[in-house]
């Protein structure tokens, strides 16, 4: 056999002996994973991952993720959705009106209805794979015109010991025409040794309906984790989506908008590694309609041998006149040995539109370090409140006030290692 | 004892020499004028006096208080007194003016043995020096002179002196930029703190703020040396005669540059 084969072989013999799906599912796996083996991983001939190596994954071979102890202690919010490693542990009690959260199996007529439709397979060997391991998932229903104010969090925990598992992660997110909900996914993990979270997650947002979603990945550092957001945006709603990535050694984080008339898109980003992490976002923002906006802000704090890649590809279609776009990537670099690759790709049908973009990568400005000392700040102190304060507007963004409050701590926390 | 005593100082930066030998002693209570055309080293002396070390010091020596001052790292210069009013005050998005000041005064507090502030005992502290530059409250929480006027910036700076009471002041041409009554708003502020422990270094193009801040002594600067010294008086005669008078010239000023 082919090492290509073997890759292959060893996902096959997982997929072979997988429980078995409902029957309308059976054959989406199928096709899926035909998909993923013509496909197989990709190397970074493939320009979509030039910068990403994921050699290290298709070498692995990863058991399945069996039901287990949770080790990670959770901040208790009235609507929450736990899953561990990969298989759904708790739901919530009781919901509001116009709400449905809970796996697959509670609404199979809803899931095969929309169920692969949105996040392809065809280029994506990840998200065929996802497709063809889906056995559960998250599924949130948010019937028309409800307004959810309380904000909808999944957690998908991944404890493990030294031996390699995957998990693959699957979110079908459903928002009504004039509905309001906010959605937080959280990934986190424990282990001793590399594991893969390999996750999809698609929403669907309806006609005016407004949705704010936030993903924050602290997956432990030894592990790897490759998602696809796939967002579809109604008329004249507006989805905002952040993520927020701190964990992980080899992270790939795929953001994927399609805008219809009128709609509003943003996508926000802030990237924090150290060591010899490696994070990976690539951005889509599909203008398919005319007077649609999007806006896009991706920062990113690098330290020691840490590694970022940013993509960030804007369509503007034919039809899509009064587009207005704007695209911002900057990089805050602490040592003299990280590296960020950064690319806007942008591809402009329509003639009457706006879109800018930009990006930089920079280290601490040592103007403003040296106004800061010399009104008696100690340097480490300096830099950390000028590291902070690069994070700031990013932070600043996110509405929800518990993740805005943990996500300055984790920044302090994470910033004061440096004290000298 | 001087507060300050600088004997035979020269700086470089790059490869560039620009202070070539600067002598200045500054006793508590006095406070000096130092004028000069544009390029002659002023803002270096200062930027070198608080420690910027883009600026190479080549030679001599600086004693503040007793002690070597080129030994200090900028935060302790700053703990142990020495301010600076930038001539360009830096912009710092993100963070806030408040949050800032009260950093830098508990961090000097602490140096001194003193108990550090609360947020409310902060308040009271600035709440009173904010009235005497005619600040406004709102710009405590702004970013720390983001989206400032000129004139905002230069009294930001005048304001964080009155609230971190040094001992020794340096002005960086606090005046540049300013209307007529935003200066005497500023110079208001200094004279407010004029006082027999602390001494002040006034770096400034024109006589006008010399006219509101009068000096004890005037010291012109060229070409990185102290060329002419004398009381208040020679300034009005600078003034009148101009820096030509003395045989200097203004070198054209680089955009941007500290
Ligand atoms: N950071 C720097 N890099 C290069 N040249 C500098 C720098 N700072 C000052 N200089 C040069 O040193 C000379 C003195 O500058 P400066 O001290 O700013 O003068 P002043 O404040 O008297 O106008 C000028 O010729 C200026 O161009
Ligand atoms: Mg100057």
């Amino acid at each position: 056999m082919t090492a290509v084969a073997e890759q292959i072989g060893a996902w096959l013999e997982q997929f072979t002996n997988q429980l078995p799906a409902p029957a309308w599912l059976e054959p989406l796996r199928k096709t899926a994973f035909q998909r993923f083996a013509e496909l197989g991983f990709p190397n970074t001939h493939n320009e979509e991952w030039r910068f990403t190596n994921v050699a290290a994954i298709a070498r692995t071979t990863f058991a399945p993720g069996r039901k287990g102890v949770v080790q990670t202690k959770l901040a208790k919010g009235p609507i929450q959705l736990v899953f561990a490693n990969g298989h759904l542990l708790s739901k919530p009690e009781s919901l509001p009106k116009g709400l449905e959260v809970g796996g697959f199996a509670d609404d199979p007529v809803a899931v095969q209805k929309h169920l692969g439709k949105y996040a392809s397979f065809n280029e994506n060997a990840f998200v065929a794979l996802n497709t063809a391991m889906t056995q559960d998932g998250a599924l949130i229903r948010v019937a028309r015109g409800a307004v959810i104010e309380e904000p909808i969090e999944i957690f998908y925990l991944t404890t493990t010991g030294k031996d390699p598992i995957a998990t693959h992660p699957r979110a079908l997110i459903l928002v009504g025409a004039n509905a309001q909900c906010t959605i937080v996914e959280r990934y986190t993990g424990v282990s001793e040794g590399a594991y893969l979270t390999n996750a999809v997650t698609e929403i669907v947002v309806g006609e005016s309906a407004v949705v704010d979603h936030y993903k924050v990945q602290q997956e432990a550092l030894s592990a790897y984790h490759v998602a696809t957001l796939q967002a579809g945006l109604g008329r004249s709603s507006v989805f905002s989506s952040t993520s927020i990535s701190l964990g992980g050694a080899l992270v790939r984080n795929d953001a994927n908008c399609i805008l219809s008339e009128g709609s509003e898109g943003t996508l926000n980003g802030l990237y924090i590694v150290n060591g010899t992490q490696h994070v990976d976002n690539h951005t889509a923002i599909d203008h398919a309609q005319p007077h649609a906006n999007s806006h896009e802000l991706y920062k990113g704090i690098l330290d020691g041998k840490s590694h970022a890649v940013f993509n960030g590809k804007i369509f503007v279609r034919k039809d899509a006149q009064k587009t207005d776009s704007k695209q911002t990537n900057k990089n805050l670099v602490l040592s003299d040995e990280a590296v960020v690759d950064t690319k806007p790709e942008l591809q402009i049908l329509a003639d009457d539109v706006r879109c800018t973009h930009g990006a930089t990568i920079g280290q601490l400005d040592a103007e403003s370090l040296f106004y800061l000392r010399s009104r008696g700040i100690a340097k480490h102190e300096a830099r950390n409140l000028l590291i902070f304060a690069f994070a700031q507007d990013v932070v600043d963004r996110i509405k929800v006030q518990s993740l805005r409050d943990s996500l300055e701590k984790i920044l302090f926390e994470k910033f004061h290692e440096h004290a000298e | 004892m001087a507060l300050l005593e600088i004997k035979d100082l020269h700086a470089k930066v790059g490869e560039r020499e620009i202070l070539k030998g600067i002598d200045l002693t500054v006793n508590a209570g006095e406070v000096h004028a130092i004028m000069g055309p544009n390029g002659s080293g002023k803002s270096t002396l200062a930027q070198v006096l608080s420690g910027r070390d883009m600026y190479v010091v080549t030679g001599g020596s600086v004693t503040y208080d007793g002690k070597d001052l080129l030994e200090l790292s900028p935060e302790d210069r700053a703990r142990e007194g020495i301010f600076l009013a930038f001539q360009y005050p830096v912009e710092i998005p993100g963070v806030s003016n408040m949050y800032f000041l009260k950093a830098a005064l508990n961090a000097i507090r602490k140096h001194r043995g003193i108990e550090e502030l609360d947020a409310m005992d902060f308040l009271n502290v600035v709440r009173e020096k904010m009235q005497i530059m005619k600040m406004d409250q709102a710009l405590l929480n702004r970013p720390v002179n983001t989206g400032f006027s000129g004139g905002e910036k230069k009294r930001n700076e005048i304001f964080q002196m009155a609230v971190l009471e040094p001992r020794l002041a340096i002005l960086d041409e606090t005046d540049s930029g300013l209307d007529i009554d935003a200066l005497r708003t500023v110079a208001g502020g200094v004279n407010a703190m004029r006082s027999p422990d602390r001494g002040m270094i006034v770096v400034t193009h024109y006589q006008r703020l010399l006219s509101e801040i009068v000096p004890d002594f005037v010291h012109v600067l060229a070409d990185g040396r102290i060329v002419k010294s004398g009381g208040k008086e020679l300034a009005l005669e600078l003034e009148a005669e101009g820096y030509e008078g003395l045989g200097l010239h203004d070198e054209p000023e680089a955009v941007g540059r500290i």
